[in-house]
């Protein structure tokens, strides 16, 4: 197992190395001696640090950006499909085959297709591996990885003591069965539903752990990224659309309620099918809102440094990145924290929907 | 505020490849891992449940061998006891035997010495008997030549020799 694990490092630093990484010298770059940029804007930082972009960055030394390309995908209705790797950009600052990354106006930081003239001509279809995607990508490897290889001994030690990985996720597994399906689905319902909260269960879990460690592969804002939580709460809506029985749809269009909350106003109706809506929905931000706070309030504590220091000089940066990593390390501590909290509270969310979805009759 | 709206790029990425994540572990992780969990679960508890039965039976076995213990106890003292009845029986009988046949010898001793009293009683009689005709004939022949006086001193002589 340690050899896959080495493997697999060789090969990321390989990527990172031999194709990847790109320097850029940039003339216009505003760098000061001491490194820190004299215009350090903070909220510039922050926002950059949560938010989706078209390579991973890694570092910047100076006058160097340190990144990994992404591939980009594009398909516009004049040159068709288009796809090249990010470092074509030149960290944004370059136009590549008439294809742009948008600096300022409402498509900012979106890729704009120009005309030959330079003109904006339209906003091609995105299907880009972003830096997201590519979390996403890591984290699934993980996903996978330890969970096949459960599967394997588990398929191999059959009725014995699990051991190692598998002793670590089993206690999950059976806490996730046995505390959170069991209950909220029933004990006659709950198989069906085990596989897809086991995966969201783990993704979440592991997305939101990977996100927290800060140093490429990992690190990506997957589950603080609003489109991620959005599939994760459409996956739910749609298993407990699926799985549900007349009771349910009764209770939806016509609700055990006095007459004239129904007619002649289907006052209930819209407030049940309001809520069939607002159940993902409520997912979808919790989610999202979690992780992407915790990622936030860490690149400010740590941001704090760099504003300090510009306002009152290095030592005062010095003086308060005692008080930032201190911080920055308990809202981590916290976030792990958060990271187990949130991946339950989906699933177990989800489960009571699936629980809801087909009552017993009563 | 770019980041609160959804990219429809991580859409459909997202969509892609969580539904193969969701096919691949459902079908090669979960599925392999919720059954050997049922699986241990179910031969924990089979296992447990025939540990429990042992047990019960090792009590019955128990119970079982307590009876034919108290049983064979029983049957000892039964027989501890016949034996001694039969030993009491014999002996006793043994004693009767004796003492009947003690009493026979006794009997018959007292019998033989009946008998030969009266047989020695006949003897002395008898030689009695000759002793008078001795004695008799004796003073006779002196008294046929002496005096009546004589006579009748044999006379008393024999009266005193009377048996009792």
């Amino acid at each position: 197992m340690t050899r896959i694990i080495q493997s697999f490092l060789v090969i990321l630093f390989a990527v990172l190395f031999c194709t990847g990484v790109s320097r850029a010298n940039e003339a216009d770059s505003t760098a000061t001696e001491g490194g820190i940029s004299e215009n350090f804007n903070a909220g510039k930082f922050v926002i950059e640090h949560v938010s989706d972009s078209y390579e991973w960055h890694i570092a910047t030394f100076g006058e160097t950006e340190i990144s990994v390309p992404l591939p980009i995908i594009l398909y516009s209705s004049t040159k068709g499909w288009n796809v090249f790797m990010s470092s074509q950009f030149h960290h944004g600052h370059e136009t590549y085959n008439n294809f742009r990354i948008e600096a300022e106006g409402k498509d900012e930081g979106k890729i704009v297709e120009l005309n030959d003239q330079g003109e904006v001509l339209s906003l091609p279809v995105d299907l880009s591996i972003s830096k997201t995607v590519a979390g996403i990508f890591v984290s699934v490897i993980v996903l996978l990885f330890i969970f096949l290889s459960i599967a394997k001994s588990a398929k191999q030690r059959v009725n014995q003591a699990p051991t190692g990985m598998q002793n670590l996720f089993e206690p999950i597994i059976l806490f996730v069965r046995d505390d959170v399906a069991k209950p909220a689905i029933g004990e006659k319902r709950y198989e069906r539903f085990m596989p897809f909260l086991l995966t969201v269960f783990f993704f979440i879990l592991i997305n939101n752990l990977l996100g927290l460690i800060p140093v490429f592969p990992f690190g990506a804002n997957v589950t603080g990224n609003i489109g991620v939580t959005m599939v994760l709460a459409l996956f739910t809506f749609f298993v407990t659309t699926f799985n549900t029985n007349k009771h349910y749809w009764k209770e939806i269009y016509n609700p055990e309620v006095p007459w004239w909350l129904k007619y002649p106003i289907p006052l209930m109706p819209i407030v049940e099918l309001t809520g069939v809506i607002t159940k993902p929905f409520v997912l979808m931000v919790r989610l999202f809102a979690n992780i992407l706070a915790g990622h936030l309030i860490v690149t400010v504590f740590v941001s704090l440094i760099f504003i300090f220091a510009q306002l009152m000089g290095i030592e005062a940066g010095l003086g308060v990145s005692v008080i930032s990593v201190a911080f920055s390390v308990f809202m981590l501590l916290l976030d792990v924290l958060v990271s187990f909290i949130q991946a339950y509270v989906f699933t177990l969310l989800s489960a009571l929907y699936f629980g809801m979805a087909s009552p017993e009759h009563h | 505020m770019g980041f609160v709206t959804p990219d429809y790029g991580t859409i459909f990425w997202m969509l892609i490849i969580f539904g193969i994540v969701l096919f691949i572990l459902k079908k090669f992780a979960w599925a392999p891992i919720l059954k050997a969990l049922k699986d241990r679960e179910q031969s924990i508890s089979d296992a447990l449940n025939s540990a429990e039965k042992a047990r019960k039976d090792v009590a019955g076995l128990k119970a079982a061998n307590d009876q034919i213990i108290a049983e064979a106890r029983k049957e000892k003292d039964l027989i501890l006891k016949e034996a001694r009845d039969i030993k009491d029986k014999i002996v006793a009988e043994a004693k009767n035997q004796a003492n009947a046949e003690a009493q026979k010898s006794i009997e018959f001793a007292r019998q033989q010495i009946a008998a030969e009293k009266t047989a020695a009683i006949n003897d002395i009689k008898k030689q009695v008997a000759e002793l008078s005709v001795l004695i008799a004939e004796k003073v006779i022949k002196k008294e046929l030549e002496k005096s009546k006086d004589q006579e009748v001193l044999v006379e008393s002589l024999l009266k005193d020799l009377k048996l009792k």
